[in-house]
């Protein structure tokens, strides 16, 4: 098996809830991968099982390596950087220091500060407001935290859990733009969880439709927009 | 007007150590959502502790740094072994476990020490400093120092260390914090560790005043948890602030409302937390969520 991050037959669920029924997937080094699916599918069950915030069985490889199992600050600590659904903000902390955890594995104070800077440099609105709590910022400011945190760990693969909902289509595209840029700039792997398929697809290399449980479409991203079937479900275009 | 400076200063003296305890609560509710009873009898364990050094001869000074040792420890320890098993599980099970820690510590501290009261000895000097006919006991500003110096320590190892920023990134948000690398439950471990800490240091200073014995710290944790809920119990700032003014009022309503005198005033403690409960149940300083979806 190939690919930078591979999963093969991963089961998980919540107590007697099986939610993932044998996941399969294998994203490359550097591309955005997108996961699409209807609510409940499982696509938040998907990334928590990635991180280890949930239980598992199956194969989870990063580079070749598995990932351990239920410790997600382990997980963390081997580069796989996780924005979750309702995005973590730390509240009472101002917006540097959530910045500030999101670097907290790091020892090398100096590039740290620079990536801070870096982060302010994609954002200016979170330069402007470094010293205010978090939690008072508006939806869209506390999701462009959650990702200038992930990236102040310096991960290798990033996680992002519908960093669109509840953003003004505007924002959200903003945000699309600067997960891309990092993308490139950076070789980041990106694996993109969404609803919104149609400004997903436009975005990301490939495409895995996740239908309870499991993938029922793997592809290109121009190919899977081509699909009937997406295109039915998902993109509101045909009959 | 001098002796009402009097009071008030013998007010934030007792105030102080009120706030020691209550922040050692605070502590570990922030990090655990633990409301701690047997806060108090870990502070008179230590108290024990600190006592058995001096009477091993070893100096004061010494034996209270020995004893913040034993203590920071010895509250980990604690997490490890007592809380983390039960970690996650409902209220009411958290509440009888720390229940039934108070009890088994008191035990403990009777059947080691006994229940006869020992007289524990003041770093302070007996005597009193006079300032333009107010007079202030040195052992009242010696506590003042004391306390001081802890929440300084504290302050500036929350607000400017790494590990401070991952203690109250844990105290916010837990899982995000695991997701950034933070092992939580390491700094779970500490929060017990240095509230137990905060806790010992009040039990060192009120025990020159009580007498020691296995039930010091009853009255002292009542007033502590009215420190707490008057600050707003997710709040160090409001335990300290808390505890200045629980220790201030009930001084002041001893000294000069005649019907409570020194008998009734311990009933002080109990009308803060039903009138704070009543008006502004998150505390003077409590988070009413500031968040935003
Ligand atoms: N914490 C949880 N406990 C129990 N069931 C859950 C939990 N979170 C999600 N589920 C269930 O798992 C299924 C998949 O949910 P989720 O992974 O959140 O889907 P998606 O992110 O694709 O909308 C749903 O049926 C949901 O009800
Ligand atoms: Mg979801």
């Amino acid at each position: 098996m190939s690919g930078f991050l591979t999963v093969a037959g991963l089961h998980a669920g919540y107590g007697a809830g099986r939610v993932l029924h044998g996941v399969d997937l294998t994203v490359e080094e550097g591309e955005v991968c997108a996961i699409l699916g209807p609510n409940g599918a499982g696509k938040t069950t998907l990334l928590r099982a990635l991180c280890g915030l949930i239980r598992t069985t199956g194969t989870v490889r990063l580079d070749g390596a598995d990932l351990p199992r239920n410790r997600p600050e382990a997980v963390a600590r081997r580069g796989v950087a996780h924005v979750p659904e309702g995005r973590g903000t730390f509240a009472p902390l101002t917006v540097e220091e959530n910045l500030r955890v999101g670097a907290y594995t790091r020892r090398d104070r100096a590039a740290v500060a620079a990536d801070i800077d870096r982060v302010y440099g994609y954002f200016p609105v979170l330069g402007k407001r470094r010293g205010q709590a978090a939690g008072s910022l508006s939806g869209g400011e506390q999701q462009m935290v959650a990702l200038g945190r992930a990236l102040l760990a310096r991960p290798r693969l990033l996680l992002l859990d519908e960093p669109s909902l509840g953003l003004a289509p505007l924002v959200t595209r903003e945000l699309f733009e600067i997960i891309r840029t990092v993308n490139r700039d950076e070789r980041l792997t990106v694996v993109l969880v969404e609803q919104n398929a149609h400004l997903t697809l436009e975005f990301a290399d490939r495409a895995h439709v996740l239908e309870t449980g499991r993938i029922a479409l793997s592809g290109a991203a121009d190919d899977v927009r081509a699909d009937d079937r997406v295109a039915r479900s998902y993109l509101g275009i045909g009959g | 007007m001098a002796d009402f400076i009097q009071q008030l200063v013998e007010g934030l003296g007792s105030g102080a150590i009120y706030a020691s305890l209550a922040l050692a609560l605070v502590l570990i509710y922030q990090f655990t959502g633990i409301v701690n009873f047997a806060q108090g009898e870990l502070a008179m364990f230590s108290t024990f502790i600190a006592w058995s050094f001096v009477q091993a001869g070893v100096p004061f000074w010494l034996a209270l740094i020995l004893t913040l040792a034993v203590s920071f420890l010895g509250g980990m320890a604690i997490e490890r072994i007592v809380i983390r098993p039960v970690e996650g599980a409902p209220e009411l099970t958290l509440v009888i476990v720390t229940l039934g820690l108070f009890i088994l510590v008191n035990a403990a501290a009777g059947w080691i020490w006994s229940f006869l009261i020992k007289d524990f000895p003041s770093p302070f000097p007996e005597s009193a400093l006079h300032l333009g006919g107010v007079s202030l006991n040195y052992s009242t500003l010696g506590v003042l120092g004391v306390v001081a110096a802890v929440m300084g320590v504290l302050y500036a190892l929350f607000r400017f260390t790494k590990i401070g920023l991952a203690m109250r990134a844990v105290a916010s948000n837990p899982a995000s914090a695991r997701l950034s690398g933070v092992r939580v439950g390491r700094v779970l471990a500490l929060g017990w560790g240095l509230a137990a800490t905060v806790g010992a240091v009040s039990g060192v200073l009120v025990a020159p005043v009580l007498f020691l014995e296995p039930n010091m710290m009853g009255g002292v944790l009542v007033y502590a948890f009215a420190a707490a809920t008057l600050g707003g119990f997710d709040s160090p700032l409001g335990a300290v602030v808390g505890g200045l003014v629980v220790g201030v009022a009930e001084t002041l309503a001893g000294a000069y409302v005649g019907a409570i005198g020194s008998d009734l005033k311990i009933g002080v403690p109990l009308a803060i937390i039903i009138g704070v409960l009543l008006v502004r149940p998150q505390g003077l300083f409590g988070r009413a969520a500031v968040e935003r979806a």
